[in-house]
């Protein structure tokens, strides 16, 4: 998997999400929302699907294939990686 | 240059916010939202060529949103202020209140705030800035009697104003809420004895001004009013 879109999707977290923490303290595999990972909530979600449209455009709707797609960097590498 | 939509910018106070903006921004293009009469909507933009734009608006309906919002964004424009003024009242007594009135009064004031902040909600995020400014009512603390659509729905936009403005607080976006209480119209202006015993319950004596709404309007607008969010402004000579 491209490192360097991995990278450029941690900054992009630590920018738009205002994050306390810099883009290389995140895990490829740090679950993005609750208590064990980033421990983002419904707010930063939504912020985080508008800045993946706009930089990515990649667009997730909602529902369970949303939170398949937003559970780690890994996996919103994979779904950018899969778009036309 | 920055975008503000006003809706329900063919009457009093939707013209005279409209009126401020282009006054005191000289950058600001402004979108009239404009249901069925346009007339003085119209002449505002005369005044002002080449800086407004008439927007058909049913606020009631998604799609009329989305498109308003569409032309906003057209050629890379942003989506800088919202103010979401279009209103209706159908006063009556509960007990003799048409089902009808209820929805129709809870649609427009209601429903279209909250379908005018969904619409705007996304690009402010991505933009990271964002002014929402909800026109409320004094109805919606006072609850005065033969308002009972009215008043839920002017408390309603009061509690949905303060919950969004939680959620986007962080993304640089405020929401607020304006609460005028009686505000000279062109009907009140034709009835001056009207006009004088209403003023004669309000403390400062007077009725109020659209302009004087809309002054506050543009504060809450304005990048030195990042601060304030989740506020609700009265603005009623003193009745509350």
């Amino acid at each position: 998997m491209n490192s360097d879109l991995k990278s450029k999707i941690k900054s992009m977290m630590v920018e738009e999400l205002m994050l306390q923490i810099t883009a290389e303290e995140i895990g490829d595999e740090t679950p993005i929302f609750g208590p064990d990972g980033l421990g983002l909530d419904s707010v930063d979600a939504l912020q985080l699907v508008v800045a993946l449209e706009k930089q990515f455009g990649l667009k997730i709707s909602e529902g369970k294939a949303a939170q398949g797609t937003l559970r780690c960097v890994n996996s919103i590498a994979e779904a950018i990686a899969a778009l036309p | 240059m920055r975008n503000v939509l006003v809706t329900g910018a063919n009457g009093g106070i939707g013209l005279a916010c409209a009126r401020q903006f282009l006054q005191a921004w000289s950058d600001a293009r402004l979108f009239l939202g404009c249901r069925t009469a346009r007339e003085q909507a119209e002449a505002l933009g005369a005044e002002f060529p080449g800086r407004v734009e008439i927007v058909q608006l049913e606020v009631a309906d998604e799609n009329s949103w989305n498109q308003a919002v569409e032309r906003m964004l057209a050629d890379g424009g942003s989506v800088d202020v919202l103010v979401n003024n279009a209103g209706t009242h159908r006063d009556a007594l509960l007990a003799t209140m048409p089902l009808a009135d209820w929805h129709e009064v809870l649609a427009t004031n209601l429903t279209g705030t909250f379908l005018g902040c969904r619409a705007v909600v996304r690009p402010m995020l991505s933009q990271r800035q964002g002014r929402i400014i909800n026109i409320s009512s004094l109805s919606a603390l006072l609850a005065p009697a033969g308002q009972t659509n009215y008043a839920a729905a002017k408390a309603g936009v009061v509690a949905l104003t303060q919950s969004l403005a939680k959620e986007v607080a962080r993304a640089g976006i405020t929401v607020n809420a304006v609460c005028p209480g009686y505000v000279a119209t062109a009907a009140l202006d034709a009835d001056p004895a009207g006009q004088a015993q209403l003023a004669q319950r309000v403390p400062a004596r007077r009725l109020g001004t659209a302009a004087e709404v809309a002054a506050a309007v543009l504060y809450l607008a304005s990048p030195e009013a990042a601060y304030t969010t989740g506020a609700v402004l009265k603005i009623d000579g003193g009745i509350l």
